[in-house]
């Protein structure tokens, strides 16, 4: 295991967050309309298991997972399945993709609960099972299935939890807000993760200056009396929220560039996706809604709300008191990761944590690219310790070989290269349209060796067929011999 | 004297000989590990158009002078260059008369009402990548076909044809993938700036 101290590079960023923490966190009114795509978690998509015309409960399951990496889907109110056809989708960016269409008769009748048993008396493979059909994904930005994720990690041991709390990105607040007003669910989520996991150790970090989250978080962990959880501070570093980087700042570990945590004996989770399996497993409530950041220049009354999945942006905004005469741009994530809508007709999705409307005061017109003049700034700034100045070069080559051999694909895309950049380059733009290229080339070396081995253990079947009818035939002439 | 010298002379005639046996014995060791080190460059389609039966046996003709490193169609130019730079041999592109490829890649594709189950096409397929049994109807695992078309000329009824292949099963970048990188574009014509406040 390679010890490391701390983050490589990273920014200081002006965080932003004050502007969606002034107010507290609001549950969103429930909208009219759902729109839940089938695909809004990684892996395969879910299949529909409701018809058109159908009556739904809330907290019904209305899609189920295919496969190994796959997640439930529950209708987020009651109402009558209007439609099951494509839609437009916000991680698709605006690009249909087959939705489930709920209109919402604002009864809230709720599906049956399935009665709840103490966590404590379950046996991991049970919690496991029990968790697998709250249709619960990775809150923090990739949607995960956590099931897939607690699965992988049976055979690690010893294993320690790490649950993250702080924001990857500035403007986002919603984890902040979590942790406020909700740190008893966060606290008994951790403790459940512990025991479908068979972790020994919990640690939940979060950021420096985040006194509130800080004091609501230390208050649970006193009540729960648990002294597994204990509480850990990281820099105000970006991107400290990155789960390697995370890792790095609070073991002071560095994960295997071709692992994963579990590798070192550490399961990462999002505090939010604790929190919604604490919200299942005590109350029987599935995933059916999310906190989502509502901030930018644009938007009269930002803050944090509590939004049932399948409601549309436009909604939200609405919500926030509209949008100001300033608005130029609409983006889902992060100020520096995050991706710009085309509109903002677009359901929220179990991946939505931030919604920025932006002014010209928050963004920046990129000036004139200028020719890289090897400051090495970009690589002082790199947290995955890369070098951008170099891979930049290889990416105008197109030489994927050398690509990959400076670990393009480690890049996490974070932008802190572009930020720091005086030439203005466009790294992260660069590096985003050659990894699909590096990722092919990947799978094709794959394919190859897989059919390379199949022709080789065909070479060695006919080998042998031919040497057993040799010896068959050999035996039979004896025999005719012998008589 | 002389005596002595003899029986030195005969004493470092022995050794020669010896070492030269010793590396003899080896030489194959040495060529096998580079055989498999210009197989690792091919793209084990076992299509068998530079004429040997598989891509191995092409590696070892390429490491023992019996073939040149431009008779690889699926490979196309770029491993005949990667070839070239590996034996230090004069890069060329490769010689249309080993064959043409596609395009695209393509896989084969067994039209299962016309197929009688003779069997033929799973014997040449160089990759195990048919499936079926005798009077039985035959089907092509898509995912393993490599597109080698070996399987297109044993069969009676004509029944075989390629298809493209599927973006899952022949590793092309899937949708998502390539919207992300148009998007990419775009995400970045502004960036939101931190330092405004």
């Amino acid at each position: 295991m390679i010890r490391r101290s701390g983050v490589h590079g990273g920014l200081q960023l002006e965080a932003h967050n004050e502007r969606s923490t002034a107010r507290p966190l609001r549950r969103a009114n429930p909208p009219a309309q759902l729109v839940l795509p089938v695909d809004q978690h990684a892996g395969a998509p879910a299949r529909p298991i409701v018809r058109e015309g159908e009556r739904v409960l809330h907290g019904q399951p209305i899609a189920e997972p295919t496969g190994q990496v796959s997640a439930w889907l529950h209708a987020p109110a009651s109402g009558r399945i209007i439609a099951i056809e494509p839609r437009p989708a916000p991680h698709r960016l605006g690009a249909p993709t087959l939705s489930i269409v709920i209109e919402n008769d604002q009864r809230d009748d709720r599906a049956e609960p399935s009665p709840s048993i103490a966590f404590e008396q379950r046996s991991p493979a049970e919690l496991l099972e029990q968790i697998a059909r709250g249709g619960v994904v990775g809150l923090g930005g990739a949607a995960f299935p956590l099931a897939a994720k607690l699965d992988s990690v049976r055979a690690a041991r010893p294993l320690t939890l790490l649950l993250n709390g702080a924001e990857c990105e500035p403007y986002i607040t919603c984890d902040e807000m979590l942790m406020r007003e909700r740190a008893e669910e966060i606290v008994l989520g951790a403790r459940i993760l512990l025991h479908a996991s068979a972790a020994s150790a919990c640690a939940i970090a979060l950021e420096a200056g985040s006194t509130l989250a800080d004091a609501a978080l230390r208050t649970a962990i006193a009540n729960a009396h648990d002294e597994r959880l204990r509480l850990v501070t990281v820099p105000n570093i970006y991107p400290a929220g990155g789960e390697r980087q995370l890792i790095a700042a609070v073991f002071g570990l560095e994960v295997p560039y071709d692992g994963l945590p579990a590798d070192i004996g550490l399961l990462c989770h999002n505090v939010g996706t604790a929190a919604a399996v604490a919200q299942w497993i005590r109350d029987g409530q599935p995933l059916t809604s999310r906190i989502v950041t509502v901030t930018g220049d644009c938007v009269r009354e930002p803050g944090n709300l509590d939004v049932r999945l399948g409601a549309s942006i436009r909604q939200l905004i609405e919500q926030c008191g509209g949008y100001t005469d300033r608005a130029s741009r609409l983006i889902m994530g992060g100020s520096l990761m995050g991706l710009a809508l085309p509109d903002d007709d677009l359901p929220v999705i179990k991946a939505t944590n931030c919604i920025i409307a932006a002014s010209h005061a928050d963004l920046q017109p990129r000036d004139r690219e200028l020719p890289c003049i090897r400051c090495g700034a970009c690589s002082e700034a790199c947290p995955a310790m890369l070098l951008p100045q170099q891979l930049h070069w290889f990416s105008r080559l197109a030489d994927l070989q050398a690509l990959e051999a400076h670990g393009l694909m480690d890049c996490i895309e974070c932008g802190c290269c572009d930020y720091v950049c005086p030439s203005q380059i466009p790294l992260v733009e660069r590096f985003r349209e050659t990894k699909p290229l590096l990722a092919r080339r990947r799978a094709e070396r794959a394919d190859a060796r897989a059919a390379r081995e199949r022709f080789e253990a065909r070479a060695a079947r006919l080998e042998r067929i031919a040497v057993e009818q040799r010896a068959a035939l050999a035996h039979k002439r004896r025999v005719r011999r012998e008589d | 004297m002389m005596l002595l010298l003899a029986i030195a002379i005969v004493a470092a005639l022995a050794a020669t000989a010896g070492a030269a046996a010793a590396l003899a014995a080896r030489a194959p060791r040495l060529d096998e590990r580079l055989i498999e080190q210009v197989n690792a460059l091919l793209p084990q389609t076992q299509c068998g158009r530079c004429t040997f039966v598989g891509c191995r046996p092409y590696a070892a003709a390429i490491v023992r002078a019996h073939a040149d490193i431009n008779q690889c169609p699926p490979g196309g130019d770029q491993t005949a260059a990667s070839l070239a730079a590996f034996m230090g041999r004069k890069a060329k592109p490769v010689d249309a008369g080993f064959g043409l490829m596609p395009p695209a890649p393509m896989v084969a594709w067994i039209d299962e009402v016309a197929c009688i189950g003779c069997t033929k096409c799973i014997q040449a397929c160089p990759v195990d990548a048919i499936v079926g049994a005798s009077r039985y109807t035959h089907t092509v695992i898509a995912a393993h076909c490599t597109g080698c078309e070996l399987c297109i000329p044993p069969c009676p009824v004509d029944c075989i044809e390629m298809r493209p292949a599927r973006p899952i099963a022949k590793s092309q970048p899937s949708n998502a993938e390539q919207a992300q990188t148009q998007a990419a574009g775009d995400r970045n014509r502004g960036r939101v700036c931190e330092l405004s406040a």
